[in-house]
């Protein structure tokens, strides 16, 4: 295959495989998109989709809102054998509060999540996130958890999930887990998913008295992945900041609250301690320039 | 009391009319290559494409592909050499280019074999089990690395990445610069990028057998001297290979030439399966292997008098045109010849031209073709004169600009400039872009420590290319055996059918531009009538229509050539009608007038003819005519513009038939932060000659102007040094989007030309030429830099920044 920057990121690509139900076609003569040959079942519940997993484990890729495995379905970077549909299941499909958290199940799209009106006051950073993330046509489609199973380290969902301390919770035939935030981004395009588990939803804890909220990134341009993305939490004796399209993963610190010069050096220190991405896009030290140019941004913004 | 129709003679040309393509297009009705039916029975195919940048190819195995159920044939190499020929090119080498790879692959997504199946999927899961072995061989990627010694050689018959190096001279350059007392120079590179349209290449393909030939279907744009490149490749002769268009295009800005090597590679994989082929080019092939404008490397040095003024210029130039010199390259270069000293007068010039191959994608027609290449360094020379001078930037393009009163001027290189008063378009530009504001801008960001800055750019827009510039690249003596070369021919064919309805035809390939309206316009003025009352037939059939080499849709050159020869097929039909309407109201063919759909004279008050009862007498009652009246009602004309002659014996050349001027203020900020570059405010002035449709040529002045943006900031074809691509989605190929362009203040003057028929010249490649360069001016005086390298992505420019002293003010 030709190579490009989207298609040379690792993947995990799983062999073409015979076995599956039925003919796997979505519509065998459309000629405009061409994925190499799959099963496809429309999953109607949890417990159906974990079944399917269960079966099928590494060579199947869950579908949620598709907008980012249907391009890679459409170039052959991924070739599963079975592509297992959640975006109907209607258990799957829920936001709620529960306990300290807000909780995402794995069909909600972003754009319910983002038009939630209660977002404000639940999980702020989320609701100043999201203008930034892609177009709203792009959220109206994807969700929330499938951009966490995505796990590009650019995307603003699991720098937000990082930011707050979130945790997942992850299901298989036969368990479950809680997995933090920190220990479920493994690198690029690499989480702490087993082949026969799911991404069942995701906890973004709710506001807390005292923490304000600041987002900022910067992209070439409007809804395109960032080149570097920050989300700050920052109470009056402590500041969180996290950093996403840096290295292949997002990267959190926490610091007293500090301002003025003491800040400057601290961001500073961080931005190169980091293993900041060279790519076509940006050099590293550009990255690390706007790790300490949106750091102080997002922080001195937060609110 | 009843007007008199000569009363209210309405002229459709010069309004805004709407567009007459809209209805169709925005119901759903459009007529695309992708959405036409094909016979039943079609098949279709995936390409299987060379991974390596350069490597020899070993061998190909298409047996599990073929095994596998659905697919119906492969076409490799040797079906190729049987059948076919390598595509003929305008510089004598030792290099052949064939639609699939024979020997060596020299480029990334370079056809190596064809699958044809019963459907895309097959086709693509058969073209997964074709194996192909390469032996890889070191790429040559950097223009700089094309001419060092050792460096691996693409061609090796050639011995030498340098397939083409021409000298001229112009006046006295050697004089000019020996007394000079200033000289500036500049090395600067143009990269590779592109105008990329909506809708990619389709070929529909059938062999027809016997002696039959080929019919084709496919959004090929033109020029259709490349017909002749494909007919001779597929070795049939013209009328043999049977080219059709649909009626709509998704965009093309040039790009659609590069359809013509596909156009050869469909035709073959249909004589392969036996059956009709469809192939639709994807994004990651279309960006990947579909074409780029010619990344060109230039030293410019110009020899300048204490004032500012340019006696000479001198241009050492280097085009990359990958890893083929596909025609019609090399005409990046040789397009802008006549004019490369832009719209200055400049008594001498030296010129080098250097064509290169390297490991990547064969260039060709992009939106601008050559004159972004041209002004990124010429202008980014004359805002250099400007700084290193101590003048204003402004008042050195003042000085160096021809004299309103010398039109039409014939520029030392050829370039016969046909009308203009580029003194008029500068005031203009100022007064209504207020140039006063943006400088009190620029004084208050700089105080306030912000990098604020203003850049120009002066043009001349070619359009109607001469069809002989390209044998420019031939010593005079080459050109003397092969024969001159010239024109431009444009046609057209009007006619009016027994109820009197007039349609016109045209060879003009159009991509959107609203050629129906316009023409709809030129055509109805002629005969009184009301633009919808023309029907405008733009599909475009080699083997039905009148055409000659020039046809197609490219080098600006619709409203200049074909508007105005369907404006000449009209007038021809007209003579035709008065004729016999002077007979039947008794006055003189010249005095007969045509308005609201009336046919009268306007010298004597009398009888009116309804314009459909006239005509109609041409179908019914032909043997009522005088002698001398030919039956029938449909007139072809041919027209060439008289000033495109062949290149002299001294290598002049006259490029284009007209020459539009652009003149460009662009004002940015340079975020200190994220290194961003704002554009905060953008004039851009116009003078295309009379403008046919006001609202169409802002339509063509905002797509270029968005595309100038693109190029300036955004969008460049990324290669490592392996030559591997790395620009092959829209994730990492950046093409702006509206948050992204601001809305440009648009100037207009007509200054017509005097060599089309209507006065008009084109309008649609200004601002991709001089959109660049203006942005990169004003972000050279915003940073005080010299060396600026596109597109000025906030990651360049911050390096740019970092460069800078740091604890010195920039501006001092």
């Amino acid at each position: 295959m030709i190579k490009s920057s989207l298609l040379t990121r690792p993947l995990p690509l799983a062999p073409l495989a015979g076995k599956g139900w039925g003919e796997g076609r979505i519509t065998a003569h459309d000629s405009s998109m061409k994925p190499a040959p799959f099963a496809y079942l429309r999953a109607a519940s949890a417990e159906e989709a974990l079944s399917a997993l269960n079966e099928f484990g590494g060579d199947s890729r869950i579908l949620a809102g598709g907008q980012s495995l249907m391009p890679m379905l459409a170039m052959r970077i991924v070739q599963p054998s079975c592509l297992i549909d959640i975006s109907r299941t209607e258990d799957l499909n829920y936001i709620r509060v529960a306990d300290d958290h807000l909780t995402i199940g794995a069909a909600a799209t972003q754009a319910t999540v983002e038009w939630r009106p209660t977002l404000a006051q639940e999980v702020p950073l989320l609701k100043i996130a999201f203008p930034w993330i892609s177009h709203f046509q792009i959220r109206n489609r994807g969700t929330l958890c499938g951009s966490m199973a995505h796990a590009d380290p650019s995307a603003e969902l699991p720098l937000c999930l990082l930011a707050l301390g979130g945790e997942l919770l992850l299901r298989s035939h036969r368990a479950q887990r809680i997995v933090p935030a920190k220990e479920f981004f493994q690198g690029m395009l690499q989480t702490a998913l087993e082949s026969s588990e799911l991404l069942v939803e995701v906890h973004f804890p709710l506001r807390q008295p005292g923490q304000r909220y600041g987002f900022t990134e910067f992209a070439q341009r409007h809804g395109d992945f960032a080149i570097v993305a920050v989300a700050a939490v920052v109470t009056d004796n402590a500041i969180r900041l996290a950093v996403g399209g840096v290295e292949d993963r997002p990267h959190a610190i926490n610091w007293p609250n500090l301002n003025g010069s003491a800040l400057s050096d601290a961001l500073d220190e961080f931005s190169k301690s980091l293993d900041a991405r060279d790519d076509p896009h940006a050099s590293a030290e550009y990255r690390r320039h706007l790790v300490r140019e949106l750091g102080r941004r997002a922080i001195s913004e937060a609110c | 009391m009843q007007a008199s129709p000569s009363q209210s003679i309405v002229v459709n040309v010069g309004q805004s009319l709407e567009r007459l393509e809209d209805y169709a297009l925005l119901t759903g009705r459009g007529q695309f290559a992708d959405d036409l039916g094909v016979k039943p029975g079609t098949l279709h195919a995936a390409i299987v494409r060379s991974p390596h940048a350069h490597a020899r190819l070993i061998g190909i195995d298409a047996s599990a592909a073929l095994a596998l159920e659905g697919v119906r044939a492969v076409l490799t190499r040797d079906d190729v050499m049987q059948w076919a020929a390598p595509f003929a090119v305008g510089v004598k080498q030792p290099m052949e280019h064939w639609c699939l790879a024979v020997d060596k692959v020299r480029y990334v997504g370079e056809p190596v074999a064809v699958v044809i199946a019963e459907d895309r999927y097959v086709a693509e899961d058969g073209a997964d089990l074709v194996s192909v072995e390469y032996e890889p061989l070191p790429a040559v990627v950097d223009i700089r690395d094309t001419v060092e010694a050792g460096a691996p050689v693409l061609h090796e018959k050639v011995g030498s990445n340098v397939v083409s190096d021409r000298s001229f001279r112009y006046g006295d350059p050697e004089a000019a610069f020996a007394l000079a007392p200033r000289r500036v120079s500049l090395t600067i590179e143009y990269p590779r990028n592109s105008c990329t349209p909506i809708e990619c290449n389709v070929v529909v393909a059938e062999y027809l057998g016997g002696d039959d030939g080929y019919d084709v279907l496919s959004n090929f744009m033109g020029p259709f001297s490349l017909h002749t490149v494909m007919a001779l490749a597929l070795k049939v002769a013209g009328a043999k290979l049977r080219h059709r268009t649909p009626r709509d295009s998704g965009g093309s800005f040039g790009v659609k030439q590069s359809a013509l090597p596909y156009v050869v590679l469909m035709c073959l994989a249909s004589r392969k399966a036996g059956a009709p082929v469809k192939w639709v080019e994807d994004r990651l092939e279309h960006l990947t292997a579909a074409t780029s404008a010619t990344a060109r490397l230039t030293t410019i040095e110009a020899a300048v008098h204490a004032d500012g003024k340019i006696e000479a210029l001198r241009y050492h130039q280097f085009d990359e045109c990958g890893g083929y010199l596909r025609a019609p390259e090399p005409a990046t270069f040789y397009r802008m010849h006549g004019c490369l000293t832009g719209p200055y007068a400049i008594p001498n010039l030296q010129v080098r031209n250097r064509v290169v191959l390297t490991n990547k994608t064969p260039s060709g027609l992009v939106r601008g073709f050559g004159g972004p290449q041209v002004y990124f360094a010429l202008e980014r020379l004359v805002q250099r004169i400007s700084v290193e001078l101590g003048i204003d930037h402004l008042e050195v393009i003042r000085r160096n600009l021809v004299p309103a009163n010398a039109f039409p001027y014939r520029a030392v290189a050829g370039g016969l400039l046909d009308s203009g008063n580029y003194q008029a378009a500068l005031s203009k530009a100022q007064s209504e872009g207020d140039l006063q504001e943006l400088y009190r801008r620029r004084d208050e960001a700089r105080k306030a420590g912000k990098l604020y800055g203003i850049g120009f750019a002066a043009i001349v827009e070619p359009s109607i290319s001469n069809m002989g510039y390209i044998t420019t690249v031939m010593t005079p003596e080459a050109r003397a055996k092969a024969g001159p070369k010239n024109g431009a021919i444009a046609s057209a064919t009007v006619a009016i059918d027994p109820l009197g309805s007039v349609s016109v035809i045209v060879a003009s390939a159009p991509a959107g531009q609203g050629h129906r309206t316009v023409l709809a316009q030129v055509v109805s003025d002629v005969f009184g009538l009301r633009p919808q009352d023309i029907t405008v037939n733009v599909e475009f059939d080699t083997q039905k229509d009148a055409w000659s080499i020039a046809a197609g849709n490219y080098s600006s050159r619709f409203a200049g050539a074909v508007a105005g020869t369907a404006h000449l097929a009209a007038q021809k039909l007209k003579a035709k009608l008065c004729a016999v309407a002077a007979s039947q109201l008794k006055c003189q063919p010249d005095d007969i007038a045509f308005a609201q759909g009336k046919v009268f004279s306007t010298q004597a008050p009398g009888p009116t003819l309804p314009f459909n009862r006239l005509t109609a007498a041409f179908h019914w009652s032909p043997g009522t005519f005088d002698e001398g009246i030919a039956p029938g009602l449909r007139e072809t004309v041919f027209w060439t513009p008289d000033v495109l002659t062949a290149p002299d014996e001294r290598d002049r050349i006259n490029t284009s038939a007209a020459y539009g001027f652009v003149f460009d203020i662009c004002a940015v900020e340079v975020d200190r932060s994220t290194a961003r570059v704002r554009i905060d405010k953008y004039i851009t002035t116009h003078d295309a000659g009379r403008l046919l449709n006001p609202a169409l040529a802002d339509g063509q002045i905002r797509g270029g102007f968005a595309q100038g943006v693109g190029a300036a900031l955004f969008e460049e074809f990324h290669y490592d040094e392996d030559g591997n691509f790395q620009s092959g989605t829209f994730a990492d190929y950046l093409v702006p989007t509206t948050c992204e362009i601001p809305t440009p203040v648009i100037v207009h003057l007509e200054t017509p030309s005097p060599f089309t028929p209507l006065g008009a010249k084109g309008v649609g490649e200004g601002n991709n030429m001089s959109t660049p360069v203006a942005i990169a001016n004003a972000v050279a005086d915003a940073l005080s830099v010299r060396d600026i390298k596109l597109p000025l992505t906030a990651p360049r420019v911050h390096a740019l920044l970092t460069t800078l002293t740091t604890s010195e003010p920039i501006h001092a």
